[in-house]
């Protein structure tokens, strides 16, 4: 391995008793509380955790920041030498940037749109005096090269919007890299990518920190891309430290309890459902040649797919393959330019506001993000009373114990939460609010559009659960989109691979994700990460062999 | 609202400040006929009497009290306002958001019309119509509103236009809930806070709107007592006024009790709708 640690030198970063509140409700909340990190050069240490173990934070502190409304309470950050604590702005603006640099989560909100990606690359050498603009951009071509982006001398010249997620975010690396610096932080930078996209990603930013020598804390709460990246790994939990060892040592044993349940997430497996045999049995939902096009542009093709009662439909494909395109086509927000769906045996009206209240009822559809699909101003009660209040006629009384009842289904106590505004719910109890709206309409067909992908492993995996459970006790159907296969592996009975609005392969899912494989299915299967330290480089060794790279 | 109720008592001291004077102008308005000393229009005393008993504030130049005046003007001014300033939002917002709800056709139609009148100097415009319609009350208020509603529309169109793409808005259509319900329930909470501190800015503009009419003499007519008429008709005495003693600057100080009247309400009204911006929209301190 490139990474020897055998540089017996000063540690580059040393943060020692590391202390963080933040301020909300007019109270100060320890965010990061006793933390020590101690980084080499050259080192890459990888945190993870679920959202709020103060991942985050803690990488900022690294930088000698906190965000608006924080503020270090106690403990010692020093950089090669230098103490950040207390430092004065002037020499933090002198490191920040220059010798440490900042890769956020998301990299199409972090460049300005109004500017070239280039004259946002140059800003950091000529500010800091390190070089000429002339240079600077010749560097960042340089860069750009060996970040693998294509046509490097011309893609610095487009705006942010011009280049697609996964470019955006190597060009940010390559801003990072900018004026050499000896530490970069990796706040999640490929979470908001597809599998495919987010492996050619991880390989860029991996050679080029080994190339250039250069520390990094890797923040992310995927565990099987930090094993490709970190030399070590250290766990938080709720601003605590849970453990730390190598990356290797961790993997084959972790010694704490909560770092064993984080890696037992991906073992989730659901009990087989036993295959209805029934030949002649209507599926609940079909689907014959369905094309759709958003204004010109086409969408989907000729889709044609069957939902039988009671099971799970997994569909996958990356972004822009048409699989929310297909949820929406279903539940009548986009009509179709051709072909039909039957619900049920009957044809189904292609616009939802054409459709009896009856059916809008028997389908429900659960979407990605939670914190879109709940009115932040409605409180739970509300959320969940009116599908009963409007499909059931259902008020007073037995209004709000059907409430209570089904606040108890989803696991959230009845009288902690029902008069709780969105707001005051964690993600993973927001899309649980969500599923409980669905399921107050009595479905017989629910869509599940990405639930799990804004979610953290372990809640994702909770959500995952309660959803089998209630499949299993309501005799619900699922369609189950995804581009996780993770999750396809542990719920779906049927699979259906897309790309580019048309359906690539499909069948049970033992088949479809058993060789041998359509060239799509096995790029998606190849791309998804593993929890072995060595994935990545079999990966790109295999790649590199079959491509003649 | 016992949310707000609770909010009320952690309201910062600009805010109370401002609900303060806002109710005293209430309370001027609502009782006037027992606060004003002499009654609104009748020729109680010399032309020009300076500031002493009986008449506080002294007379203008029919002999009428001028604090009576301004007492009953509260009445007349702030409510024409408020009335218009409601009526215009009622009209903005329920245009607004059918443009935006609706889309298509109703949307261009609406939005279209909206431009035209926007693109008459309001001023003027309200002027030729008030021409046109003599100047009573009630086309007074029907002029502003539809003039303003137009700002409101705009407004309400672009609020709610970001909150339509958003998933609970899909989820209510997925439903099958009623145009009526998407607005009333899942668009308008969330559209609350501009559209509260627009009706703060708004009321103020309308509220100098009517005086600057007044002033103009297309406004209230008189010899109706209203602040901005007051203004006009006193004026000139700021050039005629003796500054060397103080009995007789208070003569040239006239004009500036009406003016004053308007700026502080515009004052306190604005530091109130800063108060609920800060609470509804949830910004931390």
């Amino acid at each position: 391995m490139a990474w020897d640690g055998n540089d017996d030198s000063a540690p580059l970063l040393e943060i020692r008793g590391l202390c963080v509140s933040g301020r909300s409700d007019r109270r100060w909340h320890e965010i990061v509380r006793n933390v020590d990190l101690v980084l080499r050069r050259g080192e890459v240490v990888g945190l993870i955790g679920e959202s709020g173990a103060g991942k985050s934070t803690l990488g900022l502190a690294a930088m000698g920041y906190t965000k608006a409304g924080c503020r270090i309470d106690r403990g010692s950050i020093r950089f090669d030498g230098q103490e950040l604590v207390g430092a004065p702005r002037e020499v933090l603006r002198r490191l920040r940037g220059a010798r440490i640099a900042y890769v956020a989560q998301s990299a199409a909100a972090a460049f300005n749109p109004a500017y070239r990606l280039i004259s946002q690359y140059c800003e950091g050498p000529v500010r800091h005096g390190r070089t000429s603009r002339r240079q600077a951009e010749a560097d960042a071509i340089t860069l750009y090269r060996e970040m693998r982006l294509p046509d490097p001398e011309e893609i610095g010249f487009r705006y942010p919007h011009q280049v697609s997620g996964g470019q955006l975010q190597r060009a940010m690396t390559a801003m990072a890299m900018s004026c050499r610096p000896d530490l970069i932080i990796f706040d999640e930078p490929t979470t908001a990518l597809d599998v495919t996209t987010q492996i050619e990603v991880l390989a860029a930013i991996r050679a080029i920190v080994r190339d250039h020598r250069t520390a990094a804390i890797y923040i992310t709460h995927d565990l099987a891309v930090v094993a490709q990246m970190a030399d070590r790994i250290k766990v938080l939990l709720r601003g605590e430290e849970v453990e730390e060892a190598d990356t290797r040592a961790m993997i084959a044993a972790p010694r704490k309890d909560y770092t064993k349940s984080l890696w037992a997430v991906r073992d989730f497996r659901r009990a087989p459902a036993p295959v209805p045999s029934l030949r002649g049995e209507v599926p609940l939902l079909a689907l014959h040649g369905v094309s759709a096009r958003y204004g010109t542009l086409p969408v989907l093709s000729d889709i044609d797919l069957t939902v039988r009662r009671g099971r799970t439909l997994a569909v996958v494909g990356e972004s822009g393959s048409g699989k929310s395109t297909t949820a929406r086509v279903i539940m009548g927000l986009l009509t179709p330019c051709r072909g039909t769906i039957d619900f049920d045996g009957q044809p189904l009206p292609p616009a939802c506001r054409d459709r009896p209240r009856g059916l809008q009822r028997r389908m429900q559809m659960i979407h990605q993000m939670p914190d879109t699909a709940l009115n932040p101003r409605h409180r739970i009660r509300d959320v969940i009373g009116r599908p009963l209040e409007f499909f059931l006629g259902l008020r007073g009384r037995a209004k709000e114990r059907r409430i209570r009842e089904l606040l108890d289904q989803i696991e959230l106590e009845p009288d902690r939460f029902i008069d709780r505004l969105p707001a005051e719910l964690s993600g993973g109890q927001k899309q649980r609010v969500c599923i409980a709206r669905a399921l107050a309409a009595e479905p017989d067909f629910i869509i599940c559009d990405e639930v799990t992908s804004a979610l953290d492993q372990l809640v994702a995996e909770g959500i995952l659960r309660l959803l089998d459970r209630l499949q299993r006790e309501m005799g619900l159907t699922y369609m189950f989109i995804t581009h996780d296969l993770a999750t396809v592996r542990s719920i779906a009975d049927e699979v259906v691979v897309m790309l580019g609005g048309r359906i690539v392969e499909q069948g049970p899912k033992d088949d479809v994700l058993a060789p041998p494989h359509h060239r799509y299915t096995e790029l998606l299967l190849s791309s998804v990460p593993e929890m072995d330290p060595d994935w990545l480089d079999r990966r790109l060794a295999a790649r590199g062999g079959s491509a003649g790279r | 609202m016992t949310g707000w109720l609770a909010r009320l008592r952690e309201a910062p001291v600009s805010a109370w400040i401002g609900i303060l004077l806002i109710l005293a102008y209430a309370a001027v308005a609502i009782f006037a006929p027992l606060l004003a000393p002499f009654p609104e229009t009748a020729i109680v005393g010399p032309q020009y009497h300076p500031w002493a008993a009986p008449h506080l504030l002294g007379t203008d130049a029919l002999g009428r009290d001028v604090l009576s005046r301004l007492v009953w003007g509260a009445r007349n001014t702030v409510g024409i306002a408020l009335v218009t300033t409601m009526l215009a939002f009622l009209i903005g917002t329920i245009m607004g958001f059918l443009a935006a709800t609706v889309g298509g056709r109703v949307d261009a139609v609406s939005s279209r019309a909206v431009d035209v009148l926007m693109a008459i100097p309001s001023l003027i415009f309200a002027l030729l119509i008030l021409t046109i319609t003599g100047t009573s009350i009630l086309a007074l208020i029907l002029v502003i509103a539809v003039l303003d509603s137009t700002r409101v529309f705009r407004l309400s169109r672009a609020v709610a236009q970001g909150i339509i793409p958003l998933d609970y808005i899909e989820v209510a259509r997925m439903r099958g809930e009623s145009l009526f319900w998407i607005i009333r329930r899942e668009i308008l909470p969330n559209a609350a806070a501009p559209l509260i501190a627009e009706f703060g800015l708004r009321f103020c503009f309308v509220f100098l709107f009517i005086a600057a009419l007044s002033f103009l003499g297309l406004g209230l007519q008189p010899p109706t007592a209203d602040w901005g008429s007051m203004v006009r008709e006193s004026a000139k005495l700021i050039a005629f006024a003796n500054f060397a003693s103080w009995q007789t600057a208070t003569f040239g100080l006239a004009p500036l009790l009406p003016a004053g009247a308007v700026a502080l309400l515009t004052v306190a009204v604005n530091l109130v709708v800063d108060w609920i911006l800060t609470v509804a929209s949830g910004l931390k301190e």
